[in-house]
């Protein structure tokens, strides 16, 4: 135990809840945009599966990471598709879809892998990371932040990206007025339809870079159901948030952390029963939401399809 | 307020017609099992105050939405400049100069109104914020707005949503500018003012369709007359007719084309023998001393004391926003009071909750009919007993008595008028005076005591209004004490007989009905409002 407060345990912990926390920021900066134009997003899951197997497949027969990535946030769009066609457009029931299109990329990816990669289980290199200079000389902080992969550093740029498009721009008041009264957006002659879409695919990109994310560096490997309710814990993010990118990241990294946990007893050698562990984040969640579910405050036409005309 | 604003139209009518800017050839429209609209025929021109009349649930907002690109036509054309054309987003009406103001407000609630009047712009910008201050300022110089830009839209009165709503309708580039109802919830002085800024925008060569139930208002403000009846046009005077015609025939043909069965009595208003209260016995509502803050800059109320005796209307007059609606939500229960008492017969109901205030025969007739008076997916015999689920004769043991709720419903569609194809029909698709109808049955049903109406007309057709006031009299008569909240002074002055007065927030004074009341509650009135510029 008296491994715990000390440099080597702190700095995995850290550097854990980053590389476990950036999946989750990338699904809830998604299924924040989609909830904030009033779609409810549970088919992120099967989109991270589906960025997560684009992304492996594409770096390991192209040897480029960001090939990769790209791949991944493309293989999340074309998940996203589907949730467009059916929810946005002909207003279908966000959740049952959401839930079937995630149960069938859980399948598909899972019989994909068996045919492909089931008997090599080929692996990618560890990635080259990116040190900052005199900032990734910090004791603790800095291996954990500032000598990293550089798709972490935009990863956590996008916070303020968004918060900039979220608050400064005109986009940023269509998404809250078509998840609000999406007729009062209609009406001022902006497409509700259009402005639902973009939210839907950039929920789709991001989810689809968080999977991608998840193989290719956090485990270098892809393999069957490996998201683990990542893309969920995303939902539960998006809707504790309040619409606010930043509240988005603090709760990533919390759950990061969580999830780190495992990985950082172990180094210190704590024997704990693995099974507890990985409940942790799921326990978390639970916590957070009975403390501030209250707190969150929803987009009134969440769920809610936007026909027309109709009364 | 600028002088002219208050004047009447000009005498001298304009030149021979212009062609149409817009013009309806045959069109149709049917929802499920309604005939909303069918084989109309209409022409809008630059320059003419086109007034749309008929009763509730006539077609006239199904007309709206066809010009506005929210619906689209089953059958016939849409005319503009000349062309057919297809209407098929309401971008493409605003692409083409067509402007609305809505009947139900359509605002965004969670945005503040700047953001409101800000969504149509290109998608990477800021928000122009200073050029919309701009703007607004122009605007309010010949409309009074007195709504904060940065006011939270959804903590506004409905009087001041339906001024962002116009001000949202004046911003725009239009050619052709509607007004469907949007002077429904207007003081006397902002329906002049509106009516004189109408006249204005025709000079300037607009097209402008107003919509209206108040038959004043369609003679005074429009230049031709069209009415709708079930759906199709059963008449229209044109400028020349209206022009020759004085008010007491032109109100008569008005309506004599609306209601063809109905006799004009030349008066929307009941006539109603004052009776003096006893007020010598208990008060049946005593408030005394209330204080409520108002939520994030809209008005509180303060201090405020009134009773209320039984069999008695007690008018709460005043401009919009004022607190009116506070009042009424600390009667019934909806908000707490921060300090002050209320008593109902004899016993304190401070701290009792909206259902059991309603069990001691408390009841409130919201203002919001679609958003907190009705759920607007359920049918309309569901709303009718809203109120009263799980209780008996209509549940029995948890069991739903379908049966008895029936008969109930079908009683109440008969009795109160409301038009709707069915029982089972939800009650948001109903046009939106029928869904006032069918609240106002639900609130008078069973043990009522103290009733309070907040703006119960408004939306309803002449027809409509007549009957419902002839109601709330029926019901003071019962000995029920009434509270009434309008802002339309013809019917505070017709209905009650004490007449209390709000302005910012407090009791600017409480008067009895006698014959110079109307003087002084306008006195009252506009005293408050001077006040507040
Ligand atoms: N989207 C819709 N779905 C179903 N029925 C509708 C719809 N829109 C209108 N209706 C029906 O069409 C008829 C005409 O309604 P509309 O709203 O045009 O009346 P209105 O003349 O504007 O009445 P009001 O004065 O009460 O506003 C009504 O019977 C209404 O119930
Ligand atoms: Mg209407």
């Amino acid at each position: 135990m008296e491994g715990l407060l000390q440099v080597p345990f702190l700095t995995a912990l850290l550097a854990g809840a980053v590389t476990a926390g950036i999946p989750l920021l990338l699904a809830g900066l998604g299924e924040q945009m989609s909830e904030k134009a009033g779609v409810l997003n549970v088919g992120i899951e099967g989109m991270m599966l589906g960025g997560a197997y684009a992304g492996f497949l594409t770096a390991i027969s192209s040897g480029s990471i960001w090939l990769g990535f790209l791949a991944g946030a493309c293989g999340g769009a074309l998940v996203a598709v589907p949730m467009v066609i059916l929810c946005v457009q002909r207003g279908l029931n966000q959740i049952v879809i959401g839930i079937g299109l995630t149960l069938g990329l859980e399948g598909l990816t899972a019989i994909l892998h068996h045919v492909q990669f089931s008997r090599t289980y080929p692996r990618l290199a560890r990635v080259e990371t990116l040190p900052i200079p005199l900032l990734s000389d910090i004791p603790i902080l800095g291996p954990a932040l500032f000598d990293r992969h550089p798709f972490v550093y935009l990863a956590f740029l996008l916070v303020p990206a968004l918060a900039i498009l979220y608050r400064g721009t005109n986009f940023g008041l269509w998404l809250r007025a078509a998840g609000d009264r999406p007729a009062a957006l209609d009406v001022t002659g902006i497409d509700v339809i259009a402005t639902r879409t973009v939210a839907v695919i950039f929920t789709g990109l991001m989810a689809g870079l968080g999977g991608a994310f998840l193989a290719n560096v956090g485990a270098g490997i892809f393999v069957p159901f490996m998201t683990h309710g990542d893309g969920f814990i995303g939902v539960v993010l998006a809707m504790l948030a309040r619409g606010r990118a930043a509240s988005v990241l603090a709760g990533a990294m919390i759950f990061g952390g969580c999830l780190s946990l495992t990985t950082a007893f172990q180094i210190a050698g704590v024997n704990v029963p693995t099974d507890v562990i990985q409940m942790l984040p799921f326990a978390t969640v639970m916590v957070v939401l009975i403390v501030f579910g209250r707190q969150a405050s929803l987009p009134v036409a969440l769920g809610l399809p936007y026909v027309r005309g109709e009364r | 307020m600028p002088a002219d604003t208050l004047m009447a139209k000009p005498h001298a009518r304009p030149q021979p017609l212009a062609a149409p800017l817009v013009a309806l050839r045959g069109i149709g429209k049917r929802f499920a099992n309604v005939v909303a609209n069918e084989s109309i025929d209409l022409e809008l021109r630059a320059g003419e105050v086109h007034v749309l009349l008929g009763e509730n649930g006539a077609g006239k907002s199904t007309l709206v939405a066809l010009l506005s690109g929210l619906l689209q036509p089953d059958a016939g054309q849409i005319i503009v400049d000349g062309s057919p054309m297809r209407i098929l987003s309401p971008g493409a009406a605003l692409a083409l100069g067509i402007g609305t103001v809505f009947q139900h407000v359509m605002l965004s609630p969670a945005l503040t109104v700047a953001e409101n009047l800000l969504l149509g712009q290109g998608w990477w910008r800021r928000p122009a914020r200073a050029a919309l201050d701009q703007a607004v300022g122009a605007i309010a110089r010949d409309f009074g707005l007195n709504v904060d830009l940065d006011a939270v839209t959804g903590e506004l009165s409905l009087g001041e949503q339906q001024q962002v709503e116009i001000i949202r309708g004046l911003l725009r580039q239009t050619r052709l500018l509607i007004f469907d109802e949007s002077t429904s919830m207007l003081t006397p002085q902002g329906i002049e003012e509106l009516g004189a800024l109408m006249r204005r925008l025709v000079e300037r060569g607009l097209a402008i369709v107003f919509i209206t139930h108040k038959l004043d208002e369609a003679r005074r403000f429009g230049d031709r007359i069209t009415v709708l009846r079930l759906g199709r046009k059963v008449g229209e005077i044109s400028s020349e007719r209206l022009e020759a015609l004085d008010d007491a025939s032109a109100h008569q043909e008005i309506v004599s084309l609306m209601f063809e069965t109905i006799k004009a009595t030349g008066e929307a208003v009941v006539g109603k023998e004052r009776k003096r209260v006893a007020m010598s016995g208990k008060p049946l509502l005593e408030l005394r001393d209330i204080t409520v803050t108002g939520q994030s800059g809209s008005t509180g109320i303060e201090a405020i004391s009134l009773s209320v005796w039984p069999g008695e209307v007690l008018g709460i007059a005043g401009i919009d926003g004022n607190g009116q609606k506070l009042i009424a939500e600390a009667i019934a229960g909806q908000r707490r009071l921060d300090s002050g008492k209320i008593t109902f017969g004899g016993i304190a109901i401070d701290n009792l909750d909206v259902g059991a205030r309603r069990k001691l025969g408390i009841r409130y007739l919201t203002d919001d009919r679609l958003s907190e008076g009705s759920v607007a997916a359920f049918a309309v015999s569901a709303n009718l007993l809203l109120k009263e689920i799980g209780k008996e004769p209509f549940w029995s043991r948890g069991f739903t008595r379908t049966a008895v709720i029936d008969v109930h419903a079908n009683a109440q569609v008969k009795e109160f008028d409301v038009r709707t194809p069915s029982i089972r029909t939800p009650i948001g698709k109903l046009s939106g005076g029928n869904i006032q109808k069918a609240l106002l049955a639900r609130e008078l049903f069973g043990d009522a005591r103290l009733v309070i109406f907040s703006k119960p007309t408004y939306g309803l057709d002449y027809n409509n209004i007549v009957t419902s006031r002839r109601r709330i009299a029926e019901v003071g008569a019962r000995g029920i004490a009434v509270i009434l909240i309008s802002t339309d002074l013809e019917e505070i002055l017709a209905l009650s007989d004490r007449i209390a007065v709000m302005s910012r927030g407090r009791i600017a004074g409480i008067l009895e009905n006698t014959g110079d009341a109307r003087l002084a509650v306008g006195g009252l009135m506009v005293g408050g409002a001077l006040e507040h510029g």
